[in-house]
Parts: C-alpha cells; structure tokens; sequence
C-alpha cells in the first residue's frame, strides 16, 4: 500500500514539476559559451595604419569596406577596439595625430572624427561643409608642430580645412568654388609648411595652388593646358614631379614644376610596352621617383630621372601589389612588393632608390584558396642587432588579412565572414560502426566524479576552484564539436557565401572553419572577370537514396555586376569542399526556384528564370525532364519589379523556340500582372513564407472547443506599399501625406486576399511570413513609435466540417482538393502592437515538426536578437480574457510588446552590423538553431517551449540516483517494518 | 512596460519654459545640428556585468539607422546636417534600457527644443538621454538554500516518502477498522487513477 501510495504521490509531484515550469527563456551567465558561439570580425581592410614607435603594445589601426575602424594586435591579431559606423558613413580616410588620436574622415568627408588610441573612445567630432560634391583627403602634417598640436589637413566638399587634431577646431578654410576644379591630391612636401592643392579643371586644365599650411594663405598659383585631356589619378613621384595619363591611355604626362612653370613631358605608352595593348592605369603609390603602370596584365615599374626622362626597371606580368613607401631613416624610403608565382608569394622589400639592392627576399608559401594579394601595408621594426626587419600586412581577395613576418605568417583573420551573403545548411557525415571519431568514453568513475562536481555546483556548495572545473569541463567536451552526426541533429555544417565569392563551412558547436573554398581561384580567372556570388541553395541532401554520395550545394553566381550577365553555376561537396563541377552558363539567371522534386540521386530539380523569362531546368538530365514533364502545368512564379510597381504571375508555355535545339529551356506565358498606382503606392517590401517550413496541423483549436482551419497556401505573397513621398526617411513627411498598404495576394491566380490600410505610417518594413500569418514592423508617425502588426488567416470554407457526424457519414470534405483556383472563403484576424526599437532584421524559429511554439526572432538597431513569443502576437487578445482563453495560454491585451531582458537570444553580446537571422530545425523537436550573422557571426540554440523532449544540460544525474537509491531503502525500510509490525500482530 | 500614457502639465510647462538653444542650432549647411547628451546615473551599473564608465561602446541613432554617432568621454553627441521635421532618437547602450526620443526640430523658430520620451511620452526640457532601467541579460542562481533543495522535486518526492514511511502506518494504526475497510472498498472501485486523466491542463506550462 505504501509503494502504491508512493507510485501516486511520484505522479503527482511529477506532475508538478512540469507545471512549475518557469516559462521565460533565459540563460545563467555561467551557460554563456556552452550552447552558443560569438565571433567578431572587421572586414575588408582598405587601409592601414601602424602605430609601433612606443615600447607598449604594438597595434595597427585599420578601416574597412564594412565601415568598422579597429585597432588590432599587432602580435596576434586580436582585435583591441572596434566600431562600426553606419552603412551611409563610408570611410574615406584613417590616419593618427599627436601619437594617440585615429582621425577618421567619412561620410563623403563631411565628418571628421578623432578616436582615443589605446581604447577607442571617441574624443572629438567636427563637421565639415562645403560648397560642392568632391573627392574627399585626408593628409595629417605631423611634422608641423604647432604647440604640440598636429594640423589635420582635409579637403572635402570643394574645400580645404585645417582642423585642429588637439580638439577638432577649424583653425582656417578655404574653398576652392571658384573654378570648376577637381581636386586630385593634397600634397606636403616633407619638413616644409607648405600645401599644395593639385587638381584638373574643365579636364584639360592642370592647376596647383601652394598653400601655407599656418594660416591657409593663398601663396602662389600656377596653371598649364594640355590639349589631350587627363584621365584618372595623378600619382606624385617627387616634391616637383607628378605623373598622369593623358585621356586615351595612352599616353604618359610627366608634370613638373620649377620655379613657378609648370611643363609637360609626353612619353607614349608604347615607347615603354613595345606595344602598347590597352589602355594604362597608373596604380597608386607614394613612392618617391617610382610609380607603377598596369597595361592588361603586365605591370611595369618606371623610375623618373629628372627632366621628365622615364626608365622602365621591370616589366613583369605575374600578379603584383604594391605597398606605399615607408621611411626607414633620414630620406631613405622603402616599399615592399608582392609578387605572384604558382602556390607562393615572393615578398621583396626594395629601397627607394636602389631597385635591385631588395632589403628583403622572402618566399612564402600561400594557401590557393586566398585568391590574389590584393592590398600590402609594410612596417619596420629594429632587431636586437640594430637592423632593420620589416612586417607586411597582406589583404587578400578573399578578405583575410595576415601578417607577415621572417618568412611565415605569424596571424591570418578570415575577415571574409563579415560579409555573409547567402547561409544553408548540411548534415555531417553519419558515424561509421569501428571508426569512432569519439574519444574513449573516460571510465566510470571519471564519470561519477564529473557529476558530483556538478552536483556540488547545483547545490551551491563548491569551491571556487570546483566551479572552474565545472565550467572547463562543460565548455571542452569533445562532444559539440565532433565531426559526425549526432541524435539531436544540433551538429550541422553551416554553409555561409561570402562577399569575396568564398565559401566557408562552419561547425556549427564551436563555430571553426571546416574548410573553405574560394569561387574563383587563380587557375580559371579568364572564365569570369567580376564574379559576383548571388545564392547558395541545397543541391543534393542524400536521404533515402544514394547514400553513399556526399551532399552538395549549388552555388549561382554571376560574372559582373549587371543583372543580365551571363550566370554561372558550381556544385560544391559539403564534406570535403571540394567543387564538383561547374558550368558557365549562356544565360543570366534573376531568379532561382528549387523544386519540390528530387531524381533518383537526390539531385534537386532547379529552375533558373533568366532576364528574358525563359526557364532553365537543371541538372540538365533526361530524367528531371521526365520529372518536370510530369509537373509542366502545377508551375507557377512571379517576380517584383520594385520600380515600376508591378508584381507578375508566370506559368511555363512550351519548349524555347530558339535556333539552338535546348529541350531544358522553357518559353513562360504571363498570367497575371498586379500594377500598383505609382502616384500614391511604391512597393517597400514583400515576404513570402520559406520553402521548406513545415506545419504540423491545420486546425488550430481555440478556447470553447471550437476548431478553427488555418489557411496554408505556398503561394502566399505579403507586399507592402507605402505613398512614394513616405518611401524615405523618418522625419521628412507628415503623418497625413503617408501611409502603408499591406497586402496578402496569392501568386498562382494573382487574387489579393486581404488588403489593410495604416494611415499615418511609414517604412521601412520588416515582415516574416510563417504558417498562417505575417508579422511586420513599420513606423507610425501620428504616435511616433515603432509598431508591429500581426496578420493570421483563416480558411472559412472548413469551418462547417467541424460535426462529428459528417466525419462518420463521410460528408465532409476534408478529402477535397485544395486548389488555389478555388475561390478560397477566407478570413483574416489583424491586431497592432508598439514597439520599442527600431529593427534590423526579422525571423521566426522553426523546427523539425512544427509542433513547438513559434518565437519571433527580432534583430534591433543595437545590434542585439530579441525572441518574443508568438503569443505575445495573437489576434485574439483581448483587454479582459474569459476563463477559457486564458487557460488557452492568451495573454491579456497591453498597447506595447514586452521587452524581456533575460530573452535576449544574444545575451550581454552585440552581432555587430547585424543583416540577417537564419533558424535551422534540429532532429529534436523542441529545438531550433539559430544564426545571426552581420559583422560578426553569433550561434545558438533556442528551445521556444523549453526542452521538454530532453533533459537540460544541467540535468543532475547524481541527485537522481541518489534519489533512487533513498527510495529503494525506504522501500526496504518499509517493508521490513510492515514485515515486522504483521509479525507482531500474528504474535497478539 | 505598464506606460499610462499621460502628459504631465508641470513638466510641460517646465520644458517650454526651460527649452534652451543648447539642443539645436542651425548650422552652415542647409540642415540643423542636434545635440544632447547620454547620462548614465553612477550608481546604476555597478552590479552585475555591465561595465560603468564604458561609454565609447554607445551608440546614438538617428531615425533608425539614418545617422549614427558615438560619445565623447563627457556624454555628449551631436548630429550634424539634421532636415526640419520630427526625429527619432534611439541610444543602443549593452545593460541598459532607453527610451527613444522624439524630436522636433522648427524651420520657423531654429533653436526650439521640442523633445519627448516615446514610450512613457514624457517631455524633455533639455536633451539629456537617461536610462529607464538596466537590463539584466542572465537569471540569477539563487543562492544554496535547504529550502531549494527541500522545494525540488527530489526533495518533495524524497519529503513525502518519508511522510508515507512514517506518519502513514500511524494514520493507520489510528484508524477505525470499520472506516478502513470502506477506504479500502472505495479505492477498490475507483482503481488508479489513469495517467492520461490527470494530463490535460497539466501539461501546458
């Protein structure tokens, strides 16, 4: 009796145990790093600073294509400060002042700013105007001093500023309106106070204006003509010389100046070449009497010697960078130059005047999937004997960055990652029975031990040392990190496309680089000249077929910027990285759709939209022909065109009528085109629902034992439009000159199904569509704040098969086809919310069976990923909710969503430059991957309605025994006792 | 965030009487320049992980990404080149919670400071940007308790055996015979209850 009373009181308080769960997502801090990884990048280098003349740390200020100013550690490559400025503050130019300030000028020039060196704190700000658009300098004169004050010189806007780098006063201006100049460089020769402005007016113009550096006065101004035109840059050679193309390219200006007299030197590329093959580009360098040409593919270093008389050093036509001089000691300069040969770089430092004498010969062997060198900053150092050493820093086409010195590469940075443009997934290789990758499962008593540690832990009672162990312990184990598949499906390969066209594959639990592969390598550059990566999609998932195959990726690319190029394609292995094959296609390709169709290999069956709405089918196979024959007519698409405000339906026609016999090719017929009024709407936003979500049921059963059928179409298109006027900032429009159209129209049949007016809102819209219903984020202008709307739809046409009688007579109609040419009987529930921040970016989780709850995955402006529940959304909240719609889980109405602290999916970390948000089901149900991915990459998982298929990480296996074993002696204590007690009562 | 919204009168007043040409000025170009200042109260910070005095990881947004710019060591920022119209300002601050900011800024009357909280709506007579409240990212593990130990399932399963194991007989022992025999009859006929009877409504959370 007492065991049965035992097994009913277990029940019970397991029972409430699940009840009592606390239902906020949240983290211990002692759980950052064990779930979820964090990684901070800069991107591209595009210039480079070094600060080493100090005895402390050594560091390197840098600027990036990503607009991130950083200072590094020289030794490691660490990144000691880092800011990221808005996408419009292009930086224009890095420098540092007095020893302890970074001067940065961006936003077109117009904003200057100083940063504290050793921690990044901003010191001083200053704007700059001007009177017209132009080039932006920036030149800080650190060998004027004036009460130890460096002079910032920069000339933006047509203008020339002296600005104090102490604390950002505009000591003097000057503008330069007057004529139509465009100003080429800003030049100082060195240990004087003087300036000198050179630049082209009315493009056959040369001008110099010399300038006292002091107080900005005007000292002399000398202008020569010169009938063929300039094109391009000047690159200055010496104090007196400057050289530049005339504008054919193909001639070479030497410009020098004495006395006042400006003269022209005219040198025919050909003279130089032997045959001249293309027009020249001079490759900027500061270099003093060298500069560099590149005809075609052939670089050609020229030495000036006096007079306008030209000296051709080295012709050469492997792959060469350049870095800017570097003063070594009192007028003695050198640059290092990087040079191309098979899988090594040859790095030679060269002093300025002496081309054969190099200071430095090095090999190094480079790996090839790092593309070409693309940019070279040298550094000196001094040796314990009294020599000089020099440090390269390299910038490679696949954006890393490495440091190089005595012949190795001491750091690499795979700054590629920072711009990520296109995220899959791929399962790991499954663990074969004998190769067990594992570690040997440490023994038993290993085993025990680990738990009482943790079990010390739960209960509060370790030492500090304990604590450390714990912690160590649970952020090595092997398991997370183990190249095979695992039970959880929370090992994946993360495949990510970068910017520089590389892809890279991470391991999504410790975010390591499993391999990377760059698209255009240095074998096949004549394929394709600008490959521009555009999309990553699943090729081949092997699944219940063809298991011994790898899966891959396609990867579609386009070979130049306009949307009309001719596409490529490269078919990627997901284990090895290796590229499979890979086509150049005749075709552009504007859209890509992956077919729900798979051919006996588990290739997906893709169609490739070009400009002119022909469909291609790929893999270009009999047997996808055969596949896709079978579906011709279910295939629909549509395409946006933003600018004219029209969205198209298309459906496929026939086979191409073209002269060259392609069966793969497909003509499309137009079905239906919505064209929105152009003079009141412009299309801001559209989201459609992702391919591959899945939905566990249709009904949903609301409060009052009611069902209600959610309307599941593929071919559901949200659209949002906004009054053109409304289509810009915040701020420049009143509420009553704009507004917001939402749409719901269905893309096989073009029919919009729901259509809702905000007035008094704005963009920018952020939507995520999922199951049933759409979220999107808006601006309303009349409260000025932040909201959020939520859309669901309902399928009404169902609603009558809820009688249990009909389902037993077999008069339902459950078993009708849904079409989306059926007049669908819809209708929609709608429901807006404040909200607090701006957004960046907007997901929803999704796993593997749809069951769990949906949260809402929202990137603010700080950079942060907020999750909110679903519920927090609902339609059917209401101020006051019955008894029955509570216990349904419906929150009561609030005129704002919360802002939970402790659900922050990023915790106290920040995904700098935030872009986008991915979720990847895992096997378990209740859980998602999450990957958020900007400047810098952030993983985790999330477990929407908490982990209740597993038990949590810190799960105490140790209580649990000891439990157990506490109940097995009570229950043998109980016995023995109701043993004894009947002995006693047969003995009465 | 339980806001009511509400306008204050005093603090109305106060801000148009207070509003001073410090906020805006109309600068050389063709916009206006706004300027104000973050304050973090001491005090706040000082628990927990966020690191007081960190301001150069503080960012000032303008119009949701349109401008964005950063402190000097004094808390002061600046927007330059600012159209006419009505602003948002929001404060990205990594432990702490801001509020945006709605700002007015007049071509008619340059140097008028029109300034309001957006969430509690309420007005400011200059533009210095406080956090409402700080922002704790982590649960906090409660300290070792007997009490814990005792409330956690084990230790309530472990509790009540203990009550099963000795109070029980005793309930027992105590009982009436015949009043036994009618608690043994009725279990007898209500049998165990089912798992599955007692999971709706239990299982939600």
């Amino acid at each position: 009796m007492a065991i049965a009373m035992a097994i009913r009181s277990f029940l019970f308080l397991l029972l409430l145990f699940f009840s009592s769960l606390n239902p906020i997502l949240s983290l211990y801090e002692d759980q950052v790093g064990l779930m979820d990884w964090h990684q901070q990048f800069i991107g591209k280098v595009k210039q480079a600073v070094f600060h080493t003349q100090k005895t402390g740390r050594k560091r390197v200020v840098v600027s990036t294509e990503e607009n991130v100013i950083a200072s590094l550690d020289l030794r490691h490559g660490e990144i000691f400060w880092r800011h990221v400025l808005a996408t419009n503050d292009v930086i224009d130019g890095i420098d540092i002042a007095i020893g302890k300030y970074v001067i940065t000028l961006s936003s077109g020039g117009s904003i200057l700013r100083a940063w504290n060196l050793p921690d990044g704190q901003m010191v001083w700000e200053s704007s700059l105007q001007g009177p017209k658009h132009s080039k932006s300098l920036l030149l800080v004169l650190t060998n004027l001093k004036v009460d130890k004050d460096n002079v910032v010189i920069v000339f933006t806007n047509g203008r020339l500023h002296a600005v104090s780098s102490i604390d950002g006063e505009v000591l003097w201006k000057k503008d330069f309106e007057a004529e139509s100049l465009d100003v080429q460089q800003v030049i100082q020769p060195p240990g004087s106070d003087l300036v000198y402005v050179v630049g082209f007016a009315a493009s056959s113009q040369f001008e110099m204006y010399q300038i006292n550096a002091r107080n900005g006065e005007l000292l002399k101004h000398e202008s020569a003509a010169f009938s063929g035109g300039f094109l391009g840059e000047v690159s200055l050679v010496s104090s007196e010389t400057l050289v530049a193309l005339d504008s054919t390219g193909s001639i070479l200006l030497t410009i020098s100046s004495h006395n006042g007299k400006i003269s022209f030197q005219q040198t025919p590329i050909s003279n130089l070449v032997g045959d001249s093959l293309g027009p020249a580009v001079i490759t900027p360098s500061s270099v003093t009497g060298i500069f560099s040409l590149k005809v075609n593919a052939i670089t050609i270093f020229i030495r000036v010697i006096g007079e306008g008389k030209l000296e051709v050093l080295e012709k050469t036509n492997l792959k060469t960078a350049v870095s800017d001089a570097l003063s070594i000691s009192e007028g003695k300069q050198a640059f290092a130059l990087i040079q191309h040969a098979g899988s090594e770089i040859h790095l030679t430092v060269k002093p300025a005047d002496d081309w054969d004498g190099n200071l430095l010969k090095e090999s190094i062997k480079m790996d090839r999937q790092r593309g070409l060198v693309h940019k070279v900053f040298i550094n000196n150092y001094i040796r314990t004997d009294r020599s000089y050493g020099f440090r390269v820093l390299i910038v490679m086409e696949d954006h890393s960055l490495l440091l190089l010195q005595q012949g190795e590469i001491v750091w690499s940075r795979e700054d590629g990652l920072a711009s990520i443009i296109d995220v899959t997934t791929s399962e790991l290789p499954v663990e074969k029975d004998g190769v067990s990758v594992a570690k040997v499962e440490h023994n038993l008593f290993e085993w025990l031990k680990g738990h009482m540690l943790k079990l010390k832990g739960t209960l509060m009672l370790a030492s500090p040392e304990d604590m450390a162990a714990i912690q160590s312990m649970r952020l090595k184990s092997s398991e997370k990190s183990k190249m095979t598949r695992d039970h959880n499906g929370f090992r994946k390969l993360l495949i990510v496309l970068t910017r520089a066209g590389k892809l890279f594959a991470l391991h999504t639990g410790d975010g390591r680089i499993v391999w990377s592969h760059l698209l255009q390598s240095l074998h096949k550059p004549q394929a394709c000249q600008h490959l521009i990566g555009l999309n990553l999609y699943q090729w081949q998932v092997p699944h219940h077929h063809a298991m011994d195959e790898n899966p891959s990726v396609l990867v579609v690319g386009r070979c130049g910027p306009s949307l009309d190029a001719p596409g490529v394609l490269s078919f990627v292995d997901t284990y090895t990285g290796k590229e499979l094959s890979s086509l150049s296609l005749a075709h552009s390709v504007a859209q890509v759709i992956p077919l729900p169709y798979t051919d006996s290999t588990e290739q997906r069956l893709h169609l490739l939209i070009d400009a002119d709405q022909h469909a291609h089918l790929y893999p270009k196979t009999p047997e996808a022909i055969g596949i896709f024959q079978r579906e011709f007519s279910n295939i629909y698409w549509y395409s946006v065109e933003d600018d004219n405000g029209i969205i198209k339906g298309y459906a496929l026609k026939s086979k191409c009528t073209s002269e060259v016999a392609d069966e793969f090719c497909f003509d499309s017929r137009e079905l239906w085109s919505v064209v929105f009024p152009s003079e009141s709407e412009k299309i801001i936003a559209t989201v459609t629902r992702k391919l591959n979500e899945v939905v566990h049921t249709q009904a949903k059963v609301i409060a009052d034992q009611d069902v209600m059928y959610k309307y599941l179409s593929r071919n559901l298109l949200f659209v949002a439009t906004a009054a053109p006027k409304a289509s810009g900032e915040i701020g420049s429009v009143t509420p009553e000159e704009s507004w917001l159209v939402a749409y719901l129209i269905d893309t096989v049949t073009g029919r919009i199904l729901h259509r809702v007016t905000h007035h008094g809102s704005q963009g920018p819209v952020h939507a995520v569509f999922s199951e049933n219903w759409v979220v999107y984020h808006y601006f309303n202008l009349r409260a000025h704040r932040y909201e959020m709307s939520v859309i669901e739809i309902y399928d009404q046409s169902r609603a009558d098969d809820k009688d249990v009688w009909k389902l037993v007579l077999g008069k339902h109609n459950l078993t009708s086809p849904i079409s989306s040419y059926s007049r669908p009987e819809v209708i929609t529930k709608s429901q807006s919310y404040f909200f607090t921040h701006s957004l960046k970016s907007i997901a929803v989780t999704s796993t593997a069976k749809g069951i769990t709850s949906k949260q809402l995955l929202i990137g603010t402006i700080g950079d942060q990923v907020l999750a909110l529940d679903k519920r927090f959304l609902d339609p059917r909240r209401s101020v006051n909710p019955t008894q029955a719609e509570k216990e349904e889980g419906i929150i009561p109405l609030t005129d704002s969503l919360p802002i939970i602290p402790q659900s922050y999916v990023t915790h106290a970390l920040r995904v700098e430059g935030l872009q986008g948000i991915v979720t990847v089901p895992a096997k378990l149900e209740s859980t998602t991957l999450v990957f958020a991915h900007g400047v810098d990459l952030f993983f985790t998982q999330l477990a929407p309605s908490r982990t209740y298929d597993s038990l949590t990480e810190d799960f105490s296996y140790a209580l649990l025994l000891i439990t157990i074993v506490a109940l097995v002696a009570a229950i043998f204590v109980t016995w023995i006792l109701s043993e004894r007690k009947e002995l006693q009562e047969k003995w009465r | 965030m339980a806001s009511i919204p509400r306008f204050e009168p005093v603090t109305l007043l106060l801000f148009v009487l207070l509003s001073t040409a410090l906020t805006i000025s109309s600068g050389s170009g063709d916009g206006f320049t706004i300027n104000g200042r973050v304050r973090i109260p001491q005090g706040l910070g000082t628990k927990g992980f966020a690191l007081p005095g960190k301001i150069s990881n503080v960012k000032v947004i303008l119009n949701g990404g349109q401008n964005v710019t950063f402190l000097r060591p004094d808390g002061y920022f600046s927007f330059h080149n600012v159209p006419a119209g009505t602003h948002l300002i929001e404060v990205a601050a990594i432990g702490y919670f801001f509020s945006p900011v709605r700002v007015d800024v007049s071509a008619r009357n340059p140097g008028k400071v029109q300034a309001a909280l957006t969430e509690n709506r309420r007005g400011l007579s200059e533009l210095v940007l406080e956090p409402l409240r700080e922002e704790q990212y982590y649960e906090i593990r409660e300290p070792f308790s007997i009490m814990s130990v005792v409330k956690s399932p084990m230790g309530l399963m472990v509790g009540f055996m203990l009550v099963v194991v000795f109070l029980m007989p005793k309930l027992v022992e105590n009982m009436d015979p015949e009043e036994m025999r009618r608690a043994q009859e009725e279990m007898r006929n209500q049998g165990v209850p089912s798992l599955a009877s007692l999971l709706p409504g239990g299982g939600r959370s």
